[in-house]
């Protein structure tokens, strides 16, 4: 790995987003007003309460998710991928570079959605706020090594945003959400417990119940999820093409 | 004893440092398509060598194959004294692709800089490339509001970044207007006089005056001919690198 590099590039994946100002607000902007949509859905009461440290990760998770893929598709239909593999750049400090400006995005993100969330909107949260923005910052990360790793499958943005229905919905739909885990039927039950996404809800679920939570089991799945796609993601950077 | 030994590998290590390319029986296939098909070429150090060639006779696929990015059947291509591709040659050869490849939402120099830092270069590099493509009154703005040309020349500019030894530049000067054409070839030249080697490759018939060598290339990736423009045209006596080309063509067609 060479920390030039992986500096240098997430340094210009954030230049590039400080230039597109619409996906700046979709990344920190959007997932606020939708959450305070729910809010207000629920008037903040009783489900309010249930489902808040849900869309505290599912939000943040659908927008990561989006920008990195589309992101890391260009780059590799572009050109941009092709020739920073042909210089000193290797598959980690790439890969890195972006793990690393989303990383900061995501930071931000965790912020703002949270201290909205505990402040304006009363969620009750018993855990410590710095546990839950730890939680919500590697759950965002999950969804930036989806979409590194969904990038590769697809040949047009069209393609990437066909994964949004394919890999993103369903694990919404299964995350507890809706329903909490427990009490899906044990086929859907089963289900969920192999998808990532519902490790990140149970960690961030822990936290707002508990006041000493206990998310390293949680915690670890979902970092181990993060690891293996982006390992597979590396795989599928290919210097040598047809 | 030890005086015999180190003769012979100063001797091999000088050998490999005559050529910038050299390949032999390369075999490339891309889809269906067998693109190259035993191909052997000998680039010498030091010189501007045009790749000549209708669209779609290999020129791209060759080039890819000497920067190591082109997946191959067989064949060895040894680049600068080692294989293609290899790490140590990542810093020392430069490469544009015919599709520009900088990044739309970054400003010109933020391109470079970018740029430069993954090669290491220094920063000063940033604003010596961005001059060399005559870029510097656009340094700021959004490569993504440049014109068509404008844009390949960012592209071209990173490949000025450093010291590099080979730079392979493929169509560099495609949709550019006769004075700037006449300016890139110019600092091509200036280039090469410095030592480095360059191998740029084009369709544009008349930019064979501006090249040392010319391979020209046909349709399923043969070597037509090797050599320079005036020898060329005296061999077929034709007029220019174009009539050469057709010559050359059809007297293939009548061995055959
Ligand atoms: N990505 C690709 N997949 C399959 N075939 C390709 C690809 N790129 C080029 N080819 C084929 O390879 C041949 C040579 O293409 P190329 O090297 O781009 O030629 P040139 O650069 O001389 O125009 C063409 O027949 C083209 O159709
Ligand atoms: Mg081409």
């Amino acid at each position: 790995m060479n920390v030039r590099i992986t500096l240098a590039t997430a340094r210009r994946v954030l230049t590039q987003l400080g230039h597109d100002h619409r996906t700046v607000a979709m990344l920190l902007v959007v997932p606020c007003l939708l959450i305070t949509l729910m809010w207000w859905v629920y008037d903040g009461g009783p489900v309010w309460g249930q489902i808040g440290p849900a869309l505290l990760v599912v939000f943040p998770f659908i927008m990561m998710f989006l920008v990195t893929s589309i992101a890391t598709l260009r780059e590799r239909t572009s050109g941009t991928l092709e020739r920073l593999l042909s210089m000193p750049t290797r598959k980690l400090d790439f890969l890195l570079g972006y793990a690393l400006a989303f990383g900061v995005v995501a930071i931000l993100q965790a912020v703002l959605a949270s201290v909205l969330a505990i402040t304006l909107l009363d969620l009750e949260v018993a855990g410590p706020v710095a546990l839950l923005l730890t939680v919500a910052v590697l759950d965002a990360l999950l969804g930036v090594a989806l979409g590194l790793f969904v990038s590769a499958f697809a040949k047009t943005e069209f393609q990437v945003v066909q994964f949004m229905p394919a890999l993103v919905i369903p694990q919404i739909l299964l995350c507890g959400l809706l329903l909490p885990r427990a009490d899906l039927p044990t086929v859907l039950e089963v289900i969920s417990d192999v998808l990532p996404l519902s490790y990140a809800v149970d960690a961030m679920n822990e936290v707002q119940r508990v006041s000493e939570p206990s998310v390293l089991g949680d915690g670890t799945v979902v970092l181990a999820f993060t690891f293996s796609l982006l390992a597979l993601g590396a795989t599928t950077l290919r210097r040598r093409t047809g | 004893m030890m005086n015999y030994v180190g003769d012979t590998t100063a001797a091999l290590a000088s050998q490999q440092q005559e050529h910038a390319i050299q390949i032999r029986d390369l075999r490339v296939v891309r889809g269906e398509r067998t693109v190259l098909d035993g191909l052997d070429l000998t680039v010498g150090r030091g010189s501007i060598t045009g790749l000549l060639g209708p669209s779609g006779s290999g020129k791209s696929t060759l080039m890819r194959a000497i920067i190591g990015v082109q997946k191959i059947v067989s064949g060895k291509v040894t680049v600068l004294g080692a294989p293609a591709g290899s790490v140590q040659l990542r810093d020392r050869v430069a490469y544009v692709t015919q599709a520009p490849s900088v990044y739309q939402d970054l400003t010109v120099r933020q391109n470079l800089a970018y740029f430069a830092d993954v090669l290491g270069a220094p920063r000063s590099d940033v604003d010596r490339a961005i001059d060399q493509v005559d870029l510097a009154s656009y340094a700021d703005k959004l490569a993504a509001n440049l014109s068509g040309g404008q844009f390949s020349r960012v592209s071209l500019a990173v490949a000025l970044l450093g010291h590099p030894e080979l730079l392979v530049l493929d169509e560099p000067t495609v949709g550019l207007d006769p004075v700037l054409r006449k300016e890139l070839w110019d600092l091509f030249g200036r280039i090469a006089s410095d030592g480095a080697t360059l191998l740029v490759s084009s369709h544009v018939m008349d930019e064979a005056q501006r090249c040392d060598d010319l391979i020209l290339l046909r349709e399923g990736g043969m070597v037509l001919a090797h050599d320079t423009l005036s020898n060329l045209l005296e061999r077929t006596g034709a007029a220019d690198a174009e009539h050469a080309f057709l010559q050359l063509v059809s007297e293939e067609e009548i061995h055959a």
